[in-house]
């Protein structure tokens, strides 16, 4: 190879030894941390023989119950990584004052902000988002999958593929060092000549086929599958979320996608469409890349809200209230967040009325939500509030969303804005959004769904503790962070001057560990519950006396969800059907129509990593062979027509019976 | 309604008490700033205060051990209430709006001050201050064009005089920020953002980069000195007498990045350099020199505000400076 450096070059392109981060020990430990269980993990797989297992059942399934765990694996996996972020960043700016510089050199510390806003938003709540949807929409409209099975697995094996190649930039090379966004012309080839952006741009892009193919997929699930007789005015709250959820993502991932290829062809080609040079502007940039992030930030809200929906009904023992202004109030934002982008930059300098306009136009967005907020809090009243885990979340949400929308519309008058743009404030406010109201309605979703998705339920006293933990932690992370923003301390500093600060960034680390803490409480929430899940078994399919469809299904659910497609009268389905004392079919059984797996979707997302890291290191060669396969594959799939087969009426038989037998023990 | 009314008040003595930049702030336009944060902050309150005491009290009271409480399992509509939750939060966005319109124009940075704070209006005679900034990789340059000086990482202006930035970058975005003064503006290359604003205590102040530019992006502040006018004379004349001159090599040699740069005066400017960095043409030959000043005369159009200097046909190097137009 070194014989011949032309064709070392071919072959590796831009990659040489140096890349490695063997000089740099934190980067060393880490990886010596990360092999050290990934040869645990694997040699375990191979230990217990489980390939076989895992490839049958899991990599290759397009049941959508499955790919929708998967998602929520691959999303808590990738929440560890973003948190080891934080507490580093947490640790660095709690000592990086005067002399004292940090353990973390700009050039690391600036990668791995920029790595945690990208893994924490693409990587861990996108696919929890869209494996909660994937796992629970179908089941709530009574489908016994979704609308393109196979299409589903290749979204969740690109969306891998993609949280892959950012893990790869930890060891191989380095991250974007430009904040999540990549505004140019910080990341143009000028100013980032290395390799971080474009593990940026190809990591986005890749992930980002998936989460559009995705959208698609459970938008037409929607609107094609449901049961007979739920109108769209019957469907769960969650699914119309979910609706609204999945025509934002259709809507606005092409526009990321575009955007991250213009600049791509920035770097590659030399065009000049966000350069400081012949005719460019980084404007246009700032623009695009908002007008999808703006939707983007309903995207990972609006299922949350779903999720709270059905968490307050269930819990209050009572319908929700104000159901059809609930999914108005849902459609309104839905709309008006195409509106708003322009409120990220009023600092850009437009004039009074755009930003005026813009201004009002996200203020008009806290109706509906203020209007959702009330009918939580009416659905409770004149309820039976059981706290359990999922509820806890809930009030953990009402009581700290409000705090974020309000910082959230301050934020919105422009004037205010100019003082507190980019600063602490900012980072304090969307934390306050996308935790109080994402990851808590996330938490309380995984809470609730999962004695459905697995057979039992989630052990409550280390749920209680972690639920404590985190909202103790998060109030201690990151009401400091409020206060130094009105101190004029901006973000993506590294090291300050002013000693009087850092109380203020000593007490967030201190909350930052407190989330720690209620991170490893949910770990062992989920070792115990694992370890007591005869104690905690789920044998009705019905374990919260829920109100929508998938509660009548067993838990799990059989592969083909419901034996008999159920017929909807009410938007609390199941709820009718108790009320009306529904008997369980026993009997007449038709055999079932389901698709086969296939392992099309990960050998598709194997190539595409590879074909991404080979335009990141200019390997050309490779990058042409591995896209000429990418290609290949793709097409002899379509020639697959071994695709679907029957699941007898005996073997739907044997499997009701079972449950039959299972209740009848139970009762 | 008593302890509530309490409980806005120590909100908003919370607030204003805070000694933090933001809500003690030095000059006039930070100060109607801060008074909008608090405003804002209040009006909001009275919808968020009574929903956290309701959510904590619904949750409390309606709890599964409490059997003493109501149950209506049937209950999940009613118009009364329904009119009720969506019209007091659009009430509460009616009257912010309305102050967001008039306090967006009223605070615009471009727009020429007409006071000097309450009560004082700016005199005729008075004529501001010219300052023109340039973020640069990683520090600032402040030219003043009536003073024929320039400094590095360090500025100052007369107390209760006007100022007026035009402010621009070389290299990637910044944002001019000095709390204390006024709000934030983005400085990008090839474009001039304004800001007109005024100091009305003396005093130092805190200035930086309030958008991440990269590796020495930390040590970009600067100390902004809020003086008065014989004060100020005596600060314009150390840099004529101490420093040296910014002719175009020392500022393509001062231009190359550079971390936690110590504050430089310059006694001299090269004539025209500002607009040369404005239109990338401190080297006539780069490729990225823009020849044509295209500055579409749109003087009301919002559009046009961020000057943005197109690069357009060659042979047209004396075209008239850009003018950043007036509102």
């Amino acid at each position: 190879m070194l014989a011949h450096p032309d064709l070392a070059k071919l072959i590796f392109g831009r990659l040489t030894l140096e890349e490695l981060p063997l000089h740099v020990p934190i980067v060393l430990g880490t990886f010596a941390v990360v092999a050290l269980g990934a040869i645990v993990v694997l040699g375990a797989i191979t230990y217990f023989k489980l390939w076989g297992y895992l490839w049958h059942e899991w990599f290759t399934s397009i049941d959508h119950k499955k790919i929708g765990i998967m998602y929520m694996i691959l999303g808590f996996v990738m929440l560890l990584r973003g948190f080891a972020d934080a507490i580093m960043m947490r640790a660095q700016q709690a000592i990086s004052f005067g002399d004292n510089m940090g353990y973390l050199p700009p050039e690391h510390y600036d990668q791995i902000f920029t790595a945690h806003g990208v893994i924490m938003i693409f990587f861990v709540a996108m696919p929890m988002v869209t494996g909660l949807m994937n796992f629970v929409m179908p089941l709530q409209i009574g489908a016994r999958d979704v609308a393109f099975p196979f299409l589903n697995n290749f979204s969740f094996w690109m969306t891998v593929a993609g949280a892959m190649l950012v893990m790869a930039s930890l060891f191989i090379g380095e991250f974007a060092r430009t904040g999540w966004l990549a505004y140019p012309p910080l990341s143009d080839i000028v100013s980032s000549p290395d390799a971080g952006v474009d593990y940026y741009i190809w990591a986005l892009q890749i992930a980002g086929v998936g989460t559009l193919l995705s959208g698609i997929n459970l938008l037409v699930t929607i609107v094609k599958m449901r049961a007979p007789g739920m109108t769209l005015m019957k469907m769960p709250v969650f699914t119309w979320t979910a609706l609204c959820t999945n025509v934002l993502i259709v809507a606005a991932f092409p526009v990321l996608t575009a955007v991250l290829a213009l600049l791509a062809m920035d770097r590659y080609v030399g065009t000049n469409f966000f350069t400081t040079e012949l005719g460019g502007n980084a404007m246009m940039y700032v623009n695009l890349i908002w007008i999808w992030g703006h939707p983007e930030v309903y995207i990972l809200v609006l299922p949350a809200f779903g999720i709270f929906s059905e968490v307050t009904a269930t819990f209050s023992r009572k319908p929700l209230f104000g159901y059809t202004s609930m999914v108005y109030a849902t459609v309104v934002i839905t709309v008006l967040s195409y509106l708003v982008w322009l409120h990220h930059f009023f600092t850009m300098g437009s004039g009074a009325s755009v930003n005026s306009f813009f201004g009002i136009t996200t203020m008009i967005i806290s109706i509906p939500t203020g209007a959702k907020i009330f009918n939580w809090l009416f659905t409770m009243y004149r309820g039976r509030v059981e706290f359990e885990v999922p509820m806890l979340w809930t009030v953990a949400f009402m009581v700290t969303f409000v705090i974020g929308g309000m910082t959230g519309v301050l934020l919105a008058v422009p004037p205010a804005d100019f003082s507190l743009h980019n600063s602490l404030f900012l980072i304090a406010h969307f934390h306050n959004v996308i935790i109080g109201g994402v990851l808590f309605g996330l938490f309380a979703g995984i809470t609730y769904w999962f004695p459905k998705a697995f057979g039992f339920r989630l052990d409550p006293f280390w749920g209680k503790c972690a639920f404590w933990f985190w909202v103790v932690g998060f109030y201690f992370a990151f009401m400091p962070l409020y206060m130094l923003g009105l101190m004029g301390v901006t973000r993506r500093l590294s090291h300050f001057e002013d000693p009087t600060l850092q109380i203020w960034f000593l007490l967030a680390a201190f909350g930052a560990f407190l989330i720690l803490l209620g991170i490893g409480c949910m770990i062992t929430q989920f070792v115990v519950s694992f370890r007591r899940r005869e104690a905690l078994r789920d044998v009705t399919g019905d374990p919260w006396n829920g109100r929508t469809l998938e509660w009548s299904t067993s838990s799990p659910p059989p592969p083909y969800n419901f034996a008999f497609t159920p017929r909807v009268h009410d938007h609390d389905a199941w709820w009718m059907m108790k009320k009306h004392h529904y008997q369980r079919p026993l009997s007449g059984f038709l055999p079932i129509h389901m698709p086969l797996n296939t392992g099309a979707g990960i050998m598709l997302a194997g190539l595409s990593f590879v074909f991404g890291f080979a335009m990141i290191w200019y390997m050309w060669l490779i990058a042409a062979v591995s896209f000429a396969l990418l290609l290949l594959v793709a097409i002899a799939h379509t020639f697959n027509y071994h695709r679907d087969y029957y699941l007898s009426a005996d073997e739907v038989n044997r499997v009701e019976a079972s449950r039959t037998e299972l209740l009848a023990r139970h009762v | 309604m008593k302890g509530f009314r309490g409980l806005l008040i120590t909100a908003t003595g919370l607030l204003a008490g805070c000694q933090t930049v933001l809500m003690s702030p030095s000059g006039d336009l930070a100060l109607q700033q801060r008074n909008l944060i608090i405003t804002s902050t209040v009006l909001m309150l009275l919808i968020i205060v009574p929903v956290i005491a309701l959510t904590l009290l619904f949750a409390w009271h309606y709890r599964a051990s409490n059997k003493k409480a109501t149950y209506d399992p049937e209950w999940d509509h009613s118009t009364v209430l329904e009119l009720l939750i969506w019209s007091a939060p659009l009430l509460i966005i009616i009257a912010l709006g309305a102050i967001t319109w008039v306090s967006t124009h009223k605070l615009d940075p471009y727009r020429p001050l007409d006071r000097l704070a309450a009560g004082r209006p700016v005199p005729a005679e008075a004529k501001p201050l010219t300052v023109n900034v340039v973020a640069l990789d990683w520090k600032w340059l402040f030219i003043y064009p009536e003073q024929g000086i320039a400094t590095v990482n360090e500025m100052a202006a007369p107390v209760d005089r006007p100022i007026r930035f035009k402010i621009t970058a070389t290299s990637v975005m910044n944002s001019f920020f000095i709390p204390a003064l006024a709000g934030q503006i983005y400085a990008m290359p090839g474009m001039e953002t304004q800001l007109q604003a005024v100091i009305n205590a003396p005093g130092e102040f805190q200035g930086f980069s309030a958008n991440y530019s990269g590796n020495g992006f930390s040590g970009m502040h600067f100390v902004f000195h809020g003086v008065s006018e014989a004060e100020f004379a005596q600060w314009v004349q150390k840099a004529r007498s101490s420093g040296g001159d910014l002719s175009r090599d020392a500022y393509v040699k001062l231009a190359q990045p550079s971390e936690n740069v110590p504050v430089t005066y310059y006694a001299t400017v090269e004539p025209g350099l500002y607009r040369a960095i404005l239109t990338r043409c401190v080297d006539p030959e780069s490729r990225s020199c823009m020849t044509r000043v295209d500055l579409s005369p749109h003087e009301s159009a919002d559009a046009s505000r961020t000057m943005h200097v197109n690069a357009g046909s060659a042979g047209m190097a004396d075209s008239p400076m850009p003018q950043p137009h007036s509102d």
